[in-house]
């Protein structure tokens, strides 16, 4: 039975992949990337990871991929040619790079010579996977990466609405130099008038 | 199912993400892409978690997922960044840092 249903997921997930490459508005594409992240889960639940496979839903294929689909509504992706003026000689050199990839891939994984690759995997110990166990793996073994982590969501996050904040940019371009910043003369970083933590951050005359 | 199916079937997407990245010009669809190469990585690391019975690579995905939802905010906001600009959403045009 774990076979059909590693079947129907791992098509699921690669024919996700295929469209996400290949469909031409951006929005198809993420609606393909969605499938292939459930499809995805599919296979992490029969490799008995619970808790990734929650994750990737929960995380991925709805927070992520929501965040996705406000930005192509927003950019308004529409339809564009999957390939450049350079033609398709450029396609045909990617298609034959990934296959290349995909059989060297392939013979570096078959012929690794691990032994417990052509079996079904350890012995399943009960707990295995749940929220419990990987939650004591962050708070013991793993707590610097789980503190990095958390740091690095935090950068991003600023980073990302200083990216994406309302703004005109500068007046022109190559005005501002570094030299001026260092003496002093032009405004820096965070001397704007500032109503809010958003304006906050950026030079002022907007 | 043996692990190395798991293993084949993440090489498959991987390669894929691979020649998305190279084939498409819209940042947002190569975002996307690289989101595939990410999860066909991730999908060898539970893999191997499970041929080996500990929870190390399962914590590594996890990880890997959380890095993930960084490159999307910082790379979305770039894309937003640029459409604000009224600059073309094409990373052929997109050719300023070129030397």
């Amino acid at each position: 039975m774990a076979e059909v249903f590693f079947f129907i997921a791992a098509i699921g997930a690669v024919a996700g992949a295929i469209g996400t490459v290949t469909l031409r508005n951006p929005f198809y594409s993420v609606l393909a990337l969605v499938f292939h992240l459930l499809s995805l889960a599919a296979l992490f639940l029969l490799l008995r990871a619970e808790f990734v496979a929650a994750s990737q839903v929960i995380v991925y294929a709805g927070a992520v991929m929501v965040l996705y689909v406000f930005v192509v509504a927003y950019i308004g992706g529409g339809d564009q040619p999957l390939a450049g003026p350079v033609g398709p000689g450029l396609k045909a050199a990617s298609a034959l790079f990934a296959g290349v990839l995909f059989v060297e891939l392939a013979i570096a994984v078959l012929g690794s010579g691990l032994q417990a690759i052509d079996s079904d995997g350890a012995p399943y110990a009960a707990g295995f996977g749940t929220p419990g166990e990987i939650g004591a793996m962050f708070l013991t073994k793993f707590l610097v990466a789980f503190e990095v982590a958390s740091l690095l969501l935090l950068v991003a996050a600023v980073g990302a609405v200083i990216l994406a904040r309302r703004r005109s940019g500068l007046e022109i371009p190559g005005e501002i130099s570094v030299a001026d910043v260092m003496r002093g003369d032009r405004g820096v970083l965070g001397d704007a008038p500032a109503e809010t933590m958003i304006e906050a951050g950026g030079p002022a005359g907007r | 199912m043996a692990i190395s199916w798991y293993l084949v079937v993440s090489a498959l997407i991987f390669c894929m993400g691979a020649a998305g990245v190279l084939v498409r010009r819209n940042p947002l669809v190569i975002l996307l892409c690289l989101e595939l190469m990410l999860n066909a990585a991730n999908l060898a690391l539970v893999g191997f978690s499970r041929m080996h019975g500990n929870h190390d690579g399962q914590v590594f995905a996890l990880i890997v997922m959380v890095v993930a939802a960084c490159e999307v905010a910082v790379g979305l906001g770039l894309i937003v960044a640029i459409h604000r600009r009224r600059l073309p959403i094409d990373v052929d045009e997109l050719r300023e840092l070129q030397g």
